[in-house]
């Protein structure tokens, strides 16, 4: 199963879901990362996390092991 | 404030994403006529405006802007307990005044959705119409409004349009008819909500009956929070009632938490379907090439640390002039009335105790202004979000996040705008634990005692050494700050890693009235808030070097000194003979000040504690310099010099060269030597002598226990590091 962690820079996928039920899940899913989403890794910082994505028309930052509890199917 | 027997008076809260114009739309609406404070127990700012409009009064509290209405944390519960009319002291809310980012609309009308359950007549402002446009987006306003049931006005906060015609519609916000909101949950959790609020009912909690959007929050929230504060259930065990219901959800397909988020953002689709016209090819605006710089992995380093260094130069090199400046004003000023009063303790008094405490308290206000002038500005243009970005792999190593770099940054200008500025940190722990080890950063007013020391030993060109030294200083704070950070949240502040999951919010020009008026509200609070603790600290200090002033005691001695240096002064007829009399004077106003200092409760004080720092290397006069530079670190180079005779305002140079002179009482064995210069240096690198800090820790936390904590941390650590210092030196040396 692939997660948006495993996404390169450039590359886009759909979200299928979001693990886990605490809080970083929970705000995962606040800020849009729900099921059927798009979702694109539009870049990273210097030291390669966190990683900065674009989805329902805004950028979001998100750590590696944050965006690893997202499950995608890439584009 | 108005009271509830005014019926004209409307309470309206205004809700919003951060990075919506919240805080520029607070002001256009409310311009001058605001107040701040805090809510009791919680370290939010309580943010509370009045709009007078077509003879009503509108009170409108700015609540803080937040993502989503699912409290976790005492803090977030501000907000809801505001809306819902639980919160104590303060007026039910009337109406909520929503405001949407037009260019972030599906996120934004996430929030409005939780704002709708709660079922308040609401007015939607939707901001940034002209920057959609600008991307070939168009919104349908029309039809928007007529999906959403409530008005909705077009504006521009930053312009101020559309202000005017929002007030209008805000005034008249409980006469529009109502569409009733359906809750976009779906009917296993709406049924299973019901259930739970007439089970809850007749709970023998005694519990009255709680708002069904709280009765969905306490199904919804996991963390546990919610549960023991309604229920009174610690978070180790979950309520039966609850769990089983999560069950029931998760079988029907409506699993707790998922199904919150995925049943808004169906009803935010659904609401905005054909409503956004999207061009087929995305615009590429300037913001987005910019951006493209600011965050590559190697310019964006650069321009980062540019801005940087640009922040520091510009404290250094505007905050320096004008915090001299005001030194001098306000030593002149003592200077006139001192010349205008009599010797004693009303001079002293108002000399040295009061204006020296005023002067103590604007000698800040550069520094302040300056860095919250550029922090204002990073926060309102959007780049304060990827300073974090940039920032955060590096501060997770100490546990905490990108969000607390910029706090540490400032603080190495002073840690008083570093303190404040860590309100930006969502989170309680990484916010305290920023708060708590900012002061170790060696801020700007360490660097007179650092010179002071250097200048006993190293020769005034050895750069290299000098330089070496003070970097040495300051890598010590940033490692002793690392450590303490990280067995904090190793400890006291233990507890789940909060999300970084944050917003890049699009760049925009920082609108000048934003940043002014934040700079100066920063500058004021200060001045408000920790002046009076900062004030009477100065006045202590002042007390304990002043009494018990017996005259006879300390005086009586020079008596026949005194009296020849004034007959000489007398007969003195030729230039050189003025001169010489004159110093005379003033070295024996000197020597009898110091004779005073020693009498006074601070000399006693140092003698008391001289067992204490013996270990450090210190003789009495030093323990005595040091407590008496509790009020502010610098302190110490003038309480040094009055201790050695040589006067409050002695040179660096003269008072170096006075320093290599001085022994241990009753001995020739000089008192400074290296490893003393240095043990007083790590103490002064590592020691909470601020009073300003403690008094900022003071009103960011709303409470005592952290200031004191940070003092006595901070002081033990000092204490440590000069007594390995010194004993470590002196093994070395011998």
């Amino acid at each position: 199963m692939s997660t948006l962690a495993d996404l390169a820079v450039g590359r886009s996928g759909r979200v299928l879901q979001v693990k886990g039920v605490d809080d970083i899940s929970l705000r995962l899913l606040e800020m849009g990362l729900t099921p059927g989403v798009e979702v694109a890794i539009v870049g990273a910082a210097p030291l390669g996390d966190p990683i900065e994505l674009e989805l329902r028309g805004y950028q979001l930052s998100v750590r590696k092991s944050e965006a690893a509890r997202v499950e995608i199917t890439p584009n | 404030m108005p009271t509830a027997a005014e019926p004209t008076t409307l309470t309206i809260a205004l809700v919003g994403n951060p990075n919506t114009g919240k805080s520029t739309l607070f002001s256009a609406l409310a311009g001058v006529h605001q107040r701040t404070g805090n809510y009791p127990g919680v370290t939010v700012e309580k943010k509370v405006g009045y709009v007078e409009v077509e003879g009503r009064k509108i009170e409108l509290i700015d609540l803080p802007g937040t993502y989503s209405l699912a409290p976790r944390s005492p803090d977030e519960m501000v907000a809801v307990d505001v809306l819902l009319g639980r919160r104590e002291h303060s007026r039910p809310v009337d109406a909520v005044l929503s405001i949407i980012d037009a260019n972030n609309l599906e996120r934004n009308l996430y929030l409005l959705s939780q704002v709708l359950d709660m079922g308040l007549p609401t007015v939607v402002a939707l901001n940034m119409v002209d920057v959609a446009r600008s991307r070939g987006v168009a919104i349908d306003v029309a039809k928007l409004r007529e999906r959403l049931g409530v008005p909705v006005v077009e504006i521009q906060a930053n312009r101020r349009l559309g202000i005017k015609e929002l007030k209008q519609t805000l005034a008249k916000v409980t006469e529009f008819e109502a569409k009733v909101h359906e809750s976009t949950f779906p009917e296993a959790f709406q049924s299973e909500v019901t259930q739970l609020q007439s089970s809850l009912k007749s709970d023998s909690h005694g519990n009255h009956a709680l708002p069904r959007f709280l009765v969905e929050r306490l199904l919804l929230d996991s963390s546990g929070y919610l549960q023991e504060l309604l229920l009174g259930r610690t978070t180790d065990q979950q309520h039966p009632e609850l769990q089983a219901a999560r069950e029931r959800l998760h079988k029907a397909g409506a699993p707790v938490p998922a199904v919150e988020a995925m049943s808004r953002y169906g009803w935010v689709g659904r609401t905005l379907e054909g409503i956004v016209a999207r061009p087929k090819q995305r615009i590429v605006t300037q913001g987005d090439r910019i951006d493209k710089i600011l965050t590559h992995k190697f310019f964006g380093t650069l321009v980062f640390a540019a801005l940087m260094m640009l922040m520091f130069m510009s404290v250094f090199l505007f905050a320096d002039p004008i915090m001299g400046f005001i030194e001098d004003v306000v030593g002149s000023i003592g200077e006139f009335l001192g010349d205008k009063m009599p010797d004693g303790a009303l001079k002293s008094l108002v000399v040295d105790g009061i204006i020296g405490g005023i002067g103590g308290v604007i000698v800040f206000l550069p520094q302040i202004l300056i860095l919250f002038f550029f922090i204002a500005v990073l926060e309102d243009c959007g780049y304060m979000a990827r300073a974090a970005y940039l920032m955060d792999k590096l501060m997770t190593r100490v546990g905490l996040s990108g969000k607390s770099f910029i706090p540490m940054l400032s603080s190495f200008a002073c840690a008083i705008p570093g303190v404040m500025a860590a309100r930006v940190i969502e989170n309680r722990r990484d916010r305290l634990t920023t708060i708590l080890v900012a002061p170790l950063m060696s801020c700007s007013a360490r660097l007179p005692v650092y010179a002071l020391m250097i200048a006993l030993f190293v020769p005034e060109n050895s750069y290299v050494v000098r330089g070496f030294i003070l970097f040495a200083m300051y890598a010590l704070g940033i490692i002793v700050a690392a450590a303490v950070a990280f067995v904090l949240k190793s400890t006291v502040f233990r507890g789940p890693t909060p999300p970084f999951v944050m917003e890049l919010p699009t760049y925009k020009w920082p609108s000048p009235r934003l940043v002014v008026g934040r700079m100066l509200e920063r500058g004021w609070r200060f001045v408000h808030d920790a002046g009076g603790i900062i004030l009477a600290t100065t006045l202590v200090v002042w007390a304990a070097g002043y009494y018990p002033h017996n005259v006879e005691v300390v005086e009586g001695p020079f008596a026949t000194q005194k009296a020849e240096v004034e007959a000489k002064l007398a007969a003195a007829t030729t230039e050189i003979a003025k001169t010489a009399a004159a110093e005379q004077q003033a070295n024996l106003d000197h020597a009898i000040a110091a004779a005073y200092q020693k009498q006074s409760i601070l000399g006693r004080l140092g003698h008391f504690i001289e067992p204490a720092v013996r270990p450090l290397g210190w003789d009495w006069r030093i323990g005595c310099a040091a407590i008496a530079s509790f009020p502010a670190r610098e302190v110490v180079v003038s309480a040094l010099g009055v201790i050695y005779s040589i006067g409050s305002d002695a040179d660096e140079t003269r008072l170096s060269e006075k320093l290599q002179t001085v022994t241990w009482e009753g001995t020739d064995r000089k008192v400074y030597n290296i490893p003393v210069a240095l043990s007083i240096m790590v103490f002064f690198a590592l020691c909470a002598q601020c009073a300003a800090t403690l008094a900022v820790i003071k009103r960011e936390t709303n409470s005592w226990r952290w200031p004191i904590f940070t003092f006595v941390y901070m002081t033990t650590l000092a204490y440590l590091g000069a007594l390995v210092t010194y004993q470590v030196g002196m093994l070395i040396a011998t």
